[in-house]
C-alpha cells in the first residue's frame, strides 16, 4: 500500500509541477489542482497509513491519527475555493487580454523582433 | 486564560460581518462603521500591548483544550508589537480609502477587514496549522483587494499573485506534514520541546520540512529568488491597498522570527539555527537587487514598491545574524519602514491624482497643483525611506549597523546597507527632482481638489516617521525587551502548563 500510495503522490504533484509551467491559464489551474491533490494525500499519509483502525487512543494497541483527517478536510475547503477564485481570474484574464497566456499577452518571437530591427533600418 | 486575545480578531471578524450584510446600506453609514471597526481595533492592540509589556506569556486556548491539544492564542511583546504596528496602518490606509478608493465594491470594506483579521491571526496564533490558515484568510482577502480598483492593469499582477501564492500554500502544507508526521505535534510550544529530541533518520525529514517552511516564509516576505512578483502587484494596486500591503511582506518575516528563533533555535539540538546561513548573504543580494530595482524604476510607485523589497533585506540581515541587538534592532527599524512605506505608496497616488496624465510617472510634466504640500509629504517619506537623519529610517539602519560585531559579516553588511542607502538617496532625489521641479509649459485640465480625508491621512502617516522619532527611547526600550524574550524561548515552554477554566489550580 505504501509503495502505491507514494507513486500516486509523486505522479500527481510531477503532472501538477510540469502543468505549472505551462504558459496558458487553462493548465496552470489544472496542474494547481493535481498538485494540491497530491499534497492532500501527502498529507493524509503524515498520520501513517492504516485500514479499520479506530482514531481513539488507548481503545486498541494501533490507532488511525485523526489529526491529518482534520488538517486535509481544511486544506481541501480552502483548496477548492481558491480554485474557483482561479479560474474566475483566468477568465478576467482572457476577457481582458483577448488572450490565455499567463502574462495576457505572446511573448515577441525573436524573428519578429529581427524583422522589426531590419524595417527601422530600412527606415 | 486570557479573553481579551480575541479581540484583534473579533472585532474585524464582526465588523466585516457586518459590512457584508450592508452593501446596499447608504455609504456614509458604511463608512462610519467600518472606520469605527478600525479605531476599536487600535484601541484593543493598545491595550494588548500594554498587558504585554510586563514580559509575561498570555495564553487564550479555543474550547478550553489543553495545549498542544488544541489551538492557542499567545500573546507576547513580538505579537503585541505587530498588531499594533499593523492596527495604526490600517486605521490610517482605512482613513485615505474613504477619499473614495472604496468606491466601486460594495465589499471593500468587508475584504479589507478580513485582511487585517487574518493579519492579526498570524501574529497572534501560537500553532504552525493555525498560522497556514491564518495565511490563506489574509490572502483570500488580499486577493479581493489586489484586484480592487477599475481597469484591465491588475489582471495580469493579480494572477500571477494569486498562482505564486498557491504554490507557496501547497509547499507550506507539505512542510507541515513533514514535521507532523515526525514530531506528532503542530502547537510551537510543543514543537520547540519535541524537535530537540528528533534523531537518526527523522532528523532528515525534519530539516527538510523546516527549509521547505523556509522557502514559504521567503515567498511571502519576497526575499530574492522569490521577489519578482512584488514590484508589479504593489505598483498596480489602490493606494489604501498597497499601503497596508506594506505589511503583508512584514508577515513573512515574523513567521521567520517566530518559527526559527522558538522552534530551530539555538535549543534546538542538531538542528539549531537551521537556515539561518543562507538566509544572511540572501538578506543582501535583496537588498542590493531592490536597490538596482528602485534606480530603474519609472514612476513612482514601483519606486516605492522596490523600496518594500530594499527593507525586507535590510531588515533580514539582523534577523539571519540573530544576536540580541540586531534582532531589536530588525524590529525598530521594521516599525519605521512599514509607515514610512505606506505613507509614501498614499503620497505617490496623491501625486498621481495631481499630475493630469503624467500620472505618477517620473518625467517632466506641467506644473502640478498643491506642489508644496505634496512635495514636502514626499520629502519626508523620502528622508526617512533612505535612512536620513534626523527621521526614524537613520535610526533604525544605524541600530542595525551597530549590532554586528566586527568580522568579515560586518564587512558585508556595512558596506551593502551603506552603499545601498545612498544609491537609494540617488533615486529618490532623482524622481523628486523631475517630478516637482523640472516643470513644462502647459495647462492641467479640470485642477482636482486635494481631499481633506485623503490629505490629513496621507500627512498622518508620513508623520508618524516624526512620531517614531520622538518615542525612540520607549519603543527601542520595548524592542530591546522583546529581542530578550524571543532569544529565551523556555518561558514560552511554560504555556504547556497553562491552567485552563474550571481546573483546581
Amino acid at each position: 500500500m505504501e509503495l502505491v500510495f507514494a507513486l500516486v503522490i509523486g505522479t500527481l504533484t510531477a503532472t501538477g509541477v510540469y502543468l505549472l509551467l505551462r504558459a496558458r491559464t487553462f493548465p496552470v489551474v489544472m496542474g494547481l489542482t493535481l498538485l494540491s491533490y497530491g499534497v492532500n494525500l501527502f498529507l493524509f499519509s503524515s498520520g501513517r497509513l492504516a485500514t479499520g483502525q479506530q482514531p481513539i487512543l488507548g481503545s486498541t494497541e494501533s490507532y488511525a491519527d485523526p489529526l491529518p483527517q482534520a488538517l486535509v478536510l481544511t486544506a481541501i475547503v480552502i483548496g477548492f475555493a481558491m480554485t474557483a477564485f482561479l479560474v474566475v481570474m483566468s477568465l478576467r484574464n482572457l476577457a481582458d487580454n483577448d488572450d490565455d497566456h499567463v502574462d495576457g499577452k505572446q511573448p515577441k518571437r525573436p524573428t519578429e523582433d529581427h524583422k522589426q530591427e531590419e524595417e527601422a533600418r530600412g527606415k | 486564560m486570557n479573553h481579551w486575545l480575541t479581540a484583534p480578531i473579533l472585532i474585524p471578524l464582526l465588523g466585516g460581518i457586518l459590512q457584508t450584510f450592508m452593501g446596499y446600506a447608504p455609504m456614509p453609514l458604511r463608512r462610519t462603521l467600518a472606520v469605527a471597526t478600525t479605531v476599536l481595533l487600535v484601541a484593543a492592540s493598545l491595550i494588548l500591548l500594554s498587558m504585554a509589556d510586563d514580559g509575561s506569556y498570555r495564553v487564550y486556548a479555543f474550547g478550553n483544550w489543553q495545549p498542544p491539544f488544541g489551538i492557542v492564542l499567545v500573546l507576547d511583546r513580538l505579537a503585541a508589537f505587530m498588531v499594533v504596528m499593523t492596527s495604526v496602518l490600517a486605521l490610517f490606509c482605512h482613513l485615505f480609502s474613504l477619499g473614495g478608493a472604496d468606491e466601486g465594491n460594495r465589499q471593500f470594506h468587508t475584504l479589507f477587514l478580513f485582511q487585517i483579521m487574518g493579519l492579526n491571526i498570524a501574529f497572534l496564533t501560537g500553532d504552525l496549522f493555525n498560522l497556514f490558515v491564518a495565511f490563506e484568510v489574509l490572502l483570500i482577502a488580499s486577493y479581493g483587494l489586489l484586484m480592487h480598483g477599475g481597469g484591465t492593469a491588475r489582471t495580469v499582477p493579480g494572477l500571477h499573485y494569486v498562482v505564486l501564492n498557491l504554490i507557496g500554500s501547497a509547499i507550506f502544507l507539505i512542510s507541515v506534514g513533514m514535521i507532523y508526521s515526525v514530531t506528532g505535534t503542530l502547537n510551537m510550544a510543543d514543537l520547540a520541546v519535541k524537535v530537540p529530541q528528533v534523531t537518526g533518520e527523522n532528523l532528515q525529514i525534519v530539516k527538510a520540512g523546516g527549509m521547505m517552511l523556509l522557502i514559504v516564509f521567503a515567498l511571502k516576505a519576497a526575499i530574492l529568488p522569490l521577489c519578482f512578483w512584488l514590484p508589479r502587484a504593489y505598483a498596480n494596486a489602490t493606494a489604501p491597498v498597497a499601503a497596508l500591503f506594506a505589511v503583508m511582506t512584514k508577515v513573512g518575516i515574523y513567521a521567520i522570527i517566530r518559527v526559527y528563533l522558538l522552534i530551530f533555535g539555538d535549543n534546538a539540538g542538531e538542528l539549531a539555527n537551521l537556515g539561518m546561513d543562507w538566509l544572511f548573504p540572501l538578506a543582501l543580494i535583496t537588498l542590493a537587487m531592490g536597490v538596482i530595482g528602485a534606480l530603474g524604476a519609472d514612476n513612482l510607485r514601483s519606486l516605492i514598491a522596490w523600496q518594500v523589497i530594499i527593507s525586507v533585506g535590510t531588515l533580514l540581515a539582523p534577523i539571519a545574524l540573530g544576536s540580541r541587538e540586531g534582532i531589536s534592532a530588525a524590529l525598530f527599524y521594521m516599525l519605521s519602514t512599514t509607515w514610512t512605506v505606506a505613507g509614501l505608496f498614499l503620497v505617490a497616488t496623491l501625486i498621481a491624482n495631481h499630475r493630469g496624465s503624467a500620472g505618477d510617472r517620473i518625467i517632466t510634466a506641467p506644473k502640478m497643483h498643491h506642489r508644496t504640500f505634496l512635495s514636502v509629504l514626499f520629502l519626508i517619506g523620502a528622508v526617512a525611506a533612505a535612512g536620513l537623519p534626523p527621521l526614524s529610517g537613520f535610526f533604525g539602519k544605524v541600530l542595525i549597523l551597530q549590532s554586528v560585531e566586527p568580522g568579515t559579516n560586518m564587512a558585508w553588511l556595512w558596506s551593502v546597507v551603506l552603499i545601498g542607502s545612498f544609491l537609494t538617496l540617488v533615486a529618490y532625489s532623482r524622481a523628486g527632482s523631475i517630478v516637482f521641479w523640472r516643470t513644462v509649459d502647459g495647462h492641467l485640465n479640470a485642477p482636482d481638489r486635494l481631499s481633506g480625508t485623503t490629505a490629513v491621512a496621507a500627512g498622518a502617516m508620513t508623520a508618524l516617521s516624526i512620531v517614531i522619532v520622538a518615542l525612540a527611547g520607549p519603543i527601542n526600550e520595548y524592542t530591546d525587551a522583546t529581542a530578550a524574550q524571543l532569544l529565551d524561548p523556555s518561558a514560552y515552554l511554560e504555556i504547556l502548563k497553562a491552567p485552563m477554566v474550571g481546573e483546581d489550580n
